[in-house]
């Protein structure tokens, strides 16, 4: 172990050939990420990856917003709702960002309870987020039968004013809430693993056949935070602009 | 040693930043509520937009501990996208005085 990496070692003849000797290659000693377990510098990777795909949505929906010279439809009026016979701005919105804020205090415990090996905590903070996670996508689907079938806003125009106020906020909000289902999902399968003891007792994983420890309810950490981070873009560049 | 397993930290912090995130929230929906406009509205979304992102990635997704090797693989690329933004907020700004010149004002809408 822990050799340095030399060149012209002249063992090339003992090392694989083909696409087997890349994958042998590349996957051999050389690290950058020094502390980090391989399974964290991969979702983080990814979460850049994810990055890129919002951004490019963002870009696009400032892109038709900036270029058109149709009003803009007021969200602070189309996400308001009346409680208690007082119309609030937006509560709709702010509603479900607190409780996405909160999933994401949850899940940060949850990480920091699995790290002490408490399984009962960990598991139940987990299942927590995902109900909260679960509210959240169940008061989208809400906020999108109101606009889909009261207010009639189609990916192609709506009673407001431009038409691509309804095409970028169906694609928007709708990948995040994929993202958000999908988060819900995979809590619900790691908080299990918790429960079950799968990360003290090294079984292994029934898709990646792997063991796996507490890294891997941070790397869930990791996603829904994420998840977390893009709606508070979302919020600040489609609701609140 | 801090990274023997994984990142291990008091629980106070993450409650904390929870509260910060909170205040931030209703600082961003309260600017909608008294219906601030024009240039104070759009920095201070911005401002509080960047003060929550900052607080979710350093602590809740413990950057502020990693090492750099990690922090600037992930963080530098994104802020290549601000390049995309100016480039594309520049074209759509033509898009839309080349709409104004030549259709007039309302045509798309009717």
């Amino acid at each position: 172990m822990a050799q340095p990496a030399l060149t012209a070692t002249g063992d090339s003849a003992t090392r694989p050939e083909g696409w087997q000797g890349i994958a042998a290659d590349w996957s051999s000693d050389q690290r950058a990420f020094k502390n980090v377990p391989w399974g964290k510098a991969m979702i983080w990777i990814f979460l850049l990856s994810d990055t890129f795909i919002f951004s490019i949505f963002l870009l696009s929906y400032m892109t038709v917003r900036t270029s058109t010279t149709v009003p803009w439809p007021d969200p602070s009026e189309i996400f308001a709702l009346s409680i208690g016979g007082e119309r609030l701005p937006l509560i709709l919105i702010a509603i479900m960002t607190f409780i996405l804020i909160s999933s994401s205090g949850t899940m940060a415990m949850a990480v920091n309870f699995g790290y002490r090996h408490n399984r009962s905590k960990t598991a139940v903070l987990l299942l927590l987020t995902a109900v909260l996670g679960a509210t959240f996508v169940g008061m989208q689907a809400f906020e999108w039968t109101k606009l889909i079938v009261d207010d009639g806003v189609r990916p192609w125009g709506n009673p407001f004013g431009a038409a691509q106020f309804g095409s970028t906020f169906f694609m928007i909000t709708g990948f995040h809430g994929t993202h958000v289902t999908i988060g819900v999902i995979f809590l619900i399968v790691i908080a299990r693993k918790v429960w079950r003891g799968d990360f003290d007792n090294n079984r292994r994983g029934f898709f990646t056949s792997r063991k796996s420890h507490y890294e891997a309810v941070e790397i869930m950490g990791l996603y829904w935070h994420f998840v977390d981070l893009v709606w508070v873009f979302i919020f600040a560049l489609f609701y609140l602009w | 040693m801090e990274h023997a397993e994984g990142q291990q930290h008091p629980i106070g912090i993450y409650l904390k930043i929870w509260g910060w995130l909170f205040v931030l929230s209703t600082a961003s929906y309260l600017v909608d509520y008294f219906d601030v406009e024009g240039y104070l509205r759009w920095s201070l979304i911005l401002l509080f937009m960047v003060l929550k992102a900052g607080l979710i990635v350093s602590i809740f997704m413990h950057m502020f501990w990693e090492r750099l090797a990690l922090v600037y693989a992930i963080l530098v690329p994104p802020l290549l996208v601000l390049v995309f933004v100016g480039i594309a907020w520049f074209e759509a700004d033509y898009t839309f005085l080349t709409r104004v010149t030549f259709f007039r004002e309302g045509i798309w809408g009717m």
